[in-house]
Parts: structure tokens; C-alpha cells; sequence
């Protein structure tokens, strides 16, 4: 097999899609915390919360991933610290989130923005929502209900 | 004790607490009044178990024994348990679970707190993952114990009552052993005087703030450090390993 580049294994990653959020990927998502190849290919990646169930299905998302490109020997390694946080999402999976429906975790201490039309006029409706990073969102101009990214 | 016996003891007893509390929270799913409570209660018990497994596949990685997160989860005999007395109590109405949940996690937060410190990586790593989620829980718990304190008289009276029947728990999680000794000396592990004075500081202001009275100096209860549980437990412990006693190996 040819060696592979970081920057290879970086571009594959880019197709892995969030279980929760498909929209994002894990690059998105700002999970993989490093690549390294030397005869195999190791990927870091860093849960975003202790009980998140989508670590696992990642992990072997990850590792199809790399077999389907011929990679023979993968290696995956669970990096905890530093804990990750929202502000990791990078501003390509902000947009993408948005455009998906999902209004992205509030930077500072700026208003919730209605991802259909923008609006600030927005309001909570329960601080907990589909699964445990969303809360669910009302927009008091459109009407419309959404979901916003919780801020950790 | 050796000093890995040690270490190996303490991070299964922060396991236990993670495990035995979860599934406290794990009985509670579909029975919380409102949909909002429902999500936050599934939400805050996949949590613990998230910090449970991360505790127990470390212990079994220090043990190298050959057992799994799993072993020590359903494998193990009540008595073989370290969680606090106070964790396992039945979940009584809504005001006594979320008592329950505040008076652990006020302490949690700081042991937590003071792990992230902790001269053991793996530990201080575990701790800091898991002191964002409990940050997020207290806030969302002491808020309840307000509302319901400074409520009703219904539910003033009710969340007073909690109060005083579990405060007897809460002596526990103070009290020093040759575990907590060693984690302290060796590791920079918590110094549980300074946490008792942080807890009841946090503790004092909230339940002033909910117009709640303190419960009195008291008998306090122990054991559940040494493995000697209060009689709830047994079923506890019978209804989460069924399957796996039953069927050794069940997988999804
Ligand atoms: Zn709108």
C-alpha cells in the first residue's frame, strides 16, 4: 500500500458524517483531534460529552471509513483532555447548521437567532430538547419552532 | 493497602456513585411530570453512565485482571459496592429525588473540582470532562429546590421533609478513610474537610433561598464506602443486573 498522507486522512474524515447532526461531520463537529501516519493511521477523536451515544457509532464510522480508502492497519485513540466544547464547532458546521435548522451554540452572550428568518425575537420553549446538546426554540416573528445547539 | 489498591478502590467507589445513581435516574424514565423534566432526567442519567464507564474501564485497565466495565457493573455482589448511602435511597416522590440529587451533586461538584488537580492524569482528565455536566446539572437541580421550597405550602412542606429525612445521609461523604487518606496524601487527591466547609456554604445559600430550614447537627448514617448498604439496596442492585446474571453475555 502507498503511504498516505495527514492531509488524505484528513479529507476522508471531512465524509464522516455526525450520527446525531448528519449535516455536520466530524471535522465539522471539531472531534478529531489529531491524525498521525506512520505505517498506520491513528485518529484522535474526543468525546463531546461522558455519556454521548454517538461515541461509538463515530469510532466505527471512522474505521469503515478508512478500511473502504485500503487502509489496513487503524488505530483509534480517545483523547479526554481538554474536554471538548462547543466553541470547537468549526464556522463551516456553524453555517451548516443553520442552513439545516439548528440555530449554532451562542457566542458571548448574543441573542439566539431564528435560523429561518433570522430573527433575534426568539424564546425557549424546555432547555432540553431531542438529545441532550439541543434545547428547543421558538421564533415569536415567524412562528416557526427550532432547535438550538446548547451552549458547553 | 498499596498505593494502587488505593487508586484502584477510589475510582470504583466515584464509579459506583456514578452507576448506582444513574440507575436511580434510570427507574424515573417515564414517570417525571412534564416532558421538559423527562428530557433533562434521561438526559442528566446518560451522563452519569457516560462517567461510570470511562471510571470503570480505567479501574479495570489498573486492575489487568481481565475485567471489563461491564464485569464491574453486573458481575459484582451488593456488598462489593462503594457508592454512598444517600445515592441509593428510593426515589420517593419528585420533591425527595430532586433533594437527593442536589445534597450528591453540591458535593460531587467539588470533589470533582479538586480531582481535576489530581496528580493521577487519567483521574484529572475523567474530572474534567465530567465537572461541565455537573456544573449544568446543579443549576438546573438547585433551580427545582427553589421553586419548591419557595413555592406552595404543599410543596414547601413536602421538599422540608425531604430535606430532613435525608439529611442523615449526607455525613458520610465527609468522613475520611484509608482511601480517601491515601488519594489525598499520594495524589493531591480531595481534601474532604475543605469540601464539607464548601459544601455547606452552596448548600446553606440555596436552601435559605428556597425559605427551607436547615435540618439539625444529627446521628449521621454510614457504610456505603465500606460496602455495607441500607436495605433498598438489594433490589437496586437485583433489577439492574437481571439480564446479565440471567443471561451472561447479552448483547443488543
Ligand atoms: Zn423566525
Amino acid at each position: 500500500m502507498a503511504a498516505v498522507s495527514r492531509e488524505q486522512v484528513y479529507e476522508w474524515l471531512a465524509d464522516v458524517p455526525d450520527p446525531e447532526i448528519p449535516v455536520l461531520s466530524i471535522l465539522d463537529l471539531g472531534i478529531v483531534r489529531d491524525v498521525s501516519v506512520n505505517g498506520g493511521v491513528t485518529v484522535s477523536l474526543t468525546p463531546t460529552y461522558s455519556g454521548c451515544p454517538a461515541t461509538e457509532v463515530i469510532e466505527s464510522s471512522v474505521l469503515a471509513a478508512l478500511e473502504k480508502k485500503g487502509i489496513e492497519s487503524i488505530a483509534i485513540k480517545r483523547v479526554l483532555s481538554p474536554p471538548w466544547t462547543t466553541d470547537w464547532i468549526s464556522d463551516a458546521g456553524r453555517e451548516k447548521l443553520r442552513e439545516y435548522g439548528i440555530a449554532p451554540p451562542a457566542r458571548a452572550s448574543r441573542a439566539i437567532a431564528c435560523p429561518q428568518c433570522e430573527s433575534l425575537h426568539t424564546e425557549r420553549i424546555s432547555e432540553f430538547g431531542s438529545t441532550a446538546c439541543k434545547a428547543a426554540w421558538r421564533c415569536r416573528d415567524c412562528l416557526e419552532p427550532f432547535e438550538y445547539f446548547k451552549c458547553l | 493497602m498499596s498505593r494502587d489498591e488505593a487508586v484502584i478502590a477510589y475510582v470504583l467507589r466515584l464509579a459506583d456513585n456514578a452507576l448506582i445513581l444513574a440507575q436511580r435516574m434510570i427507574e424515573l424514565v417515564t414517570a417525571k411530570p412534564e416532558l421538559e423534566e423527562e428530557l433533562a432526567n434521561a438526559n442528566f442519567a446518560l451522563d452519569f453512565i457516560g462517567q461510570a464507564r470511562m471510571l470503570y474501564s480505567y479501574a479495570a485497565e489498573l486492575e489487568g485482571a481481565g475485567r471489563s466495565e461491564d464485569d464491574f457493573a453486573f458481575m459484582r455482589d451488593g456488598n462489593e459496592f462503594r457508592n454512598l448511602l444517600l445515592i441509593e435511597q428510593p426515589n420517593g416522590h419528585f420533591g425527595d429525588s430532586i433533594v437527593r440529587q442536589y445534597l450528591f451533586e453540591a458535593f460531587y461538584v467539588h470533589q470533582l473540582d479538586a480531582l481535576t488537580r489530581c496528580k493521577d492524569q487519567r483521574i484529572a482528565e475523567i474530572a474534567a470532562r465530567a465537572i461541565k455536566e455537573v456544573r449544568y446539572h446543579l443549576r438546573h437541580i438547585s433551580h427545582w429546590l427553589i421553586r419548591l421550597g419557595d413555592g406552595t405550602d404543599e410543596s414547601h412542606q413536602r421538599v422540608q421533609a425531604s430535606l430532613d429525612e435525608l439529611w442523615r445521609f449526607t455525613g458520610e461523604m465527609f468522613v475520611s478513610d484509608e482511601v480517601d487518606v491515601a488519594i489525598r496524601d499520594n495524589l493531591a487527591g480531595p481534601d474532604l474537610e475543605a469540601i464539607a466547609a464548601l459544601w455547606k456554604r452552596d448548600v446553606e445559600d440555596v436552601i435559605a433561598e428556597a425559605t427551607l430550614q436547615l435540618p439539625e447537627d444529627q446521628w449521621m448514617a454510614r457504610g456505603g464506602k465500606q460496602g455495607q448498604h441500607s436495605e433498598h439496596f438489594g433490589f437496586l442492585i437485583a433489577e439492574m443486573q437481571f439480564l446479565q446474571r440471567s443471561y451472561a453475555g447479552a448483547s443488543w
